[in-house]
C-alpha cells in the first residue's frame, strides 16, 4: 500500500483552495444525504456513508429497513429522491447511458433472490457477463465460468437449469455470476441466507480472500454476525432509513441502543 | 364515484402516451446499432418457428371450412368455377393475415408478456441492467424484430395452409388435381396484392410484440402480475390488430389504387 501521507501517482493534485487531503483517497462508494421514498414510506432518510476502496462494509438491520434498496442505489437501479450516490468519485446521476454501463462494469452484484436468468443454464448465467463484455474465446469463457462455479462449490451445477436448484444453490450461482468479471467492487445481498453454516463459512472465506488478494471493495448485507465479524472493516446498522450505529463489532456490541445490542446478541447466537 | 370517469380517461390517455413512447423507442432500437443478433435469432425460433404447428393446422382448417361455405353459396348461382379463385383472394387479402395475426396476438403476445413480466418480478430485468446490458434493447427490440420477421412468414404459411385445405375439400367433392386447383386459386392473386397484404402483417408483428413487452415490463406485483400482463397483452394486441387493420386497408388502397 501507499506510505501514509503520499498521494498515489496519477491522482490529480488538488486545485488551490480545495480541501482534498492526500490521506483520504476517493471513496469507492459514497452516499451523500441519500433519501428514498416509496409513496409515503421513507425507506432511506438522509443517509450518508463512505466506503474506502479495498475495505468491507457490512450492512445490518431488520428486514424491510432498506438494505436491498441501499445496494440498488449504489449500482444505479434506483435513483435517490434527494442526495447523491458516487462510485469511485463519479456521481451516478450525471452519467449518460454509456458511462453508467462502464461504471456498472466496475461492480458485481448479487441480488437477494439471486435473480438468475432462468431460461439459460447455470453455467451460461455465469458466462453471460463475459460473453457480453469481454473478447475472451469460447473455451476461455467456459473455463472461467467453471472456475467461478467451482469457487462457490457448484462445479456440478454447470449444465443445470436455475429452476432445479435449491435456494442456497441459486444464491451461490448468483454470486458466481457476480464474480464473473472480477469487478473491483462487489455488492452482495445476504450471501449466506439459506446456506448451512459450513457452506456459509466457505462463502465468507471466499469473500475475505477477494478482499485480501484482489483488494476488492465489498458491501455485504448480512444477518450473519459471524460473517460480519470476520469480513467487516465497518459495520453499519440501519434502522428506519437511518444509521442507528456504526463501527466495528465491539462498537456495535457496546452500543447504547438496545435494538443493536439485541440484534448482535441474537444473530450471533444462531450463526 | 363522480370523478371515476375522468380519472379513467386520464389513465387511459397516459397509457396510450406511454405505449406510443415505448413503440417509438422500440422502432428506433430496430434501426440503431448495436444489434442483438444472437438473441434476435433465438426469438425468431422461439416466437416464429414454434408457432408453425398452430398456424399450419389453423390454416388448413380455415381453408377447408371457407371452401365448403363458398362452394355451398356459389353452387346456387352455378358458379362453382369461382370456388378456388374466391378462396385464394379471400385468404390472401384479408382472412389469412387477420386470422394469423389474431392467433399470434394470443400465442406470441401472451408468451412475450408472461416471460418478460416473470423476468421483471424476479428482478432478472434488473440483473441485466446490473450487468451493464441495455434491458430494453435486449428484451424488447429483439422480440419486436423477431415478430416483424416472423409474421409475414407465418401469414404466408397460413395462406398456403388455407389453400391446401381448400384443395382437400374440393378433392373430396370433385377430385380436382392439386396443380389445377393451385392455378385457379392464384388466378386472381397478383404480386402487388400478395406483397401488400403480407407486408401489412409486419406491422401487426410489431404491435403484438411491442404490446407484450410493454405489458410485461410495466407489470407490478408478484406472480399474479404475470397472469395479468399476459391477459392484458392479448386483449390489447387483438384490439390493436383489428383497429390498425382498418387503417392499413385504407392506406393500401391509396398506395395501390389498382387493388380496389
Ligand atoms: N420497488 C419498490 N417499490 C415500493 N416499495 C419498495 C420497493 N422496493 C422496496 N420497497 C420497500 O422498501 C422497504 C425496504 O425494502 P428492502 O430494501 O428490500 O428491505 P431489506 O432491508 O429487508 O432489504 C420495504 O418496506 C419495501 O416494501
Ligand atoms: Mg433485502
Amino acid at each position: 500500500m501507499m506510505p501514509a501521507g503520499t498521494a498515489p501517482p496519477g491522482i490529480a493534485t488538488p486545485e488551490a483552495g480545495a480541501t482534498v487531503s492526500a490521506e483520504a483517497p476517493v471513496p469507492a462508494i459514497a452516499l451523500e444525504g441519500v433519501t428514498k421514498r416509496f409513496g409515503t414510506l421513507t425507506v432511506l432518510d438522509d443517509l450518508t456513508l463512505a466506503i474506502p476502496p479495498g475495505t468491507c462494509c457490512c450492512v445490518l438491520g431488520r428486514s424491510g429497513t432498506g438494505k436491498s434498496v441501499l445496494l440498488k442505489h449504489i449500482i444505479g437501479l434506483m435513483q435517490p429522491d434527494a442526495g447523491r450516490v458516487l462510485v469511485e468519485g463519479r456521481d451516478l446521476a450525471t452519467l449518460d447511458r454509456r458511462e453508467l454501463s462502464a461504471t456498472r462494469l466496475r461492480m458485481g452484484f448479487l441480488f437477494q433472490n439471486a435473480a438468475l436468468f432462468d431460461s439459460i443454464t447455470v453455467g451460461e448465467n455465469v458466462a453471460f457477463p463475459m460473453r457480453r463484455h469481454t473478447d475472451l474465446a469460447e473455451h476461455e469463457i467456459l473455463d472461467r465460468a467453471r472456475a467461478k462455479l467451482g469457487a462457490v462449490g457448484l462445479a456440478d451445477a454447470f449444465d443445470k437449469m436455475p429452476g432445479s436448484l435449491s435456494g442456497g444453490m441459486r444464491k451461490r450461482a448468483g454470486l458466481a455470476r457476480a464474480l464473473a468479471l472480477d469487478a473491483a467492487i462487489l455488492l452482495v445481498d445476504e450471501p449466506s441466507a439459506g446456506l448451512d453454516p459450513v457452506t456459509a463459512g466457505e462463502i465468507d472465506d471466499l469473500l475475505a480472500g477477494l478482499k485480501t488478494d484482489h483488494k476488492t471493495t465489498l458491501v455485504v448485507v448480512t444477518h450473519n454476525i459471524p460473517s460480519a465479524r470476520m469480513l467487516g472493516d465497518e459495520l453499519v446498522f440501519l434502522h428506519q432509513g437511518r444509521v442507528l450505529a456504526r463501527g466495528d463489532v465491539e462498537a456495535l456490541e457496546a452500543s447504547d441502543d438496545e435494538l443493536v445490542r439485541a440484534f448482535m446478541a441474537s444473530a450471533g447466537a444462531t450463526g | 364515484m363522480t370523478d371515476a370517469a375522468p380519472h379513467r380517461v386520464a389513465r387511459g390517455l397516459s397509457l396510450v402516451g406511454d405505449f406510443a413512447i415505448f413503440c417509438g423507442r422500440a422502432a428506433l432500437d430496430l434501426v440503431r446499432p448495436p444489434y442483438e443478433g444472437r438473441e434476435t435469432f433465438r426469438q425468431v425460433v422461439e416466437l416464429g418457428w414454434r408457432s408453425v404447428p398452430l398456424i399450419g393446422t389453423s390454416g388448413l382448417a380455415v381453408g377447408i371450412v371457407l371452401s365448403l361455405h363458398t362452394r355451398a353459396t356459389l353452387e346456387r348461382f352455378g358458379a362453382e368455377a369461382l370456388v378456388a379463385p374466391g378462396l385464394g383472394v379471400a385468404l390472401v387479402r384479408e382472412t389469412g393475415p387477420l386470422i394469423a395475426a389474431l392467433l399470434l396476438a394470443g400465442r406470441m403476445g401472451a408468451g412475450i408478456a408472461a416471460e418478460v413480466a416473470a423476468m421483471k418480478v424476479t428482478e432478472q430485468v434488473d440483473a441485466l441492467e446490473a450487468t451493464a446490458v441495455d434491458s430494453f434493447r435486449f428484451l424488447v427490440a429483439t422480440r419486436v424484430l423477431a415478430a416483424v420477421i416472423a409474421l409475414p412468414l407465418l401469414t404466408t404459411l397460413m395462406n398456403f395452409g388455407g389453400i391446401v385445405g381448400g384443395w382437400l375439400a374440393e378433392l373430396a367433392l370433385t377430385g380436382t388435381p392439386l396443380t389445377t386447383y393451385l392455378e385457379r386459386a392464384f388466378s386472381l392473386v397478383d404480386f402487388t396484392l400478395y406483397i401488400s397484404s403480407v407486408l401489412k402483417t409486419a406491422v401487426f408483428g410489431f404491435l403484438i410484440a411491442a404490446t407484450g413487452a410493454f405489458q410485461g415490463l410495466t407489470t407490478t406485483g408478484g406472480t399474479e402480475g404475470v397472469g395479468r400482463a399476459a391477459t392484458r397483452s392479448v386483449v390489447m394486441a387483438s384490439v390493436l390488430v383489428i383497429a390498425v387493420n382498418v387503417v392499413l386497408v385504407r392506406l393500401i388502397f391509396v398506395l395501390f389504387p389498382e387493388l380496389q
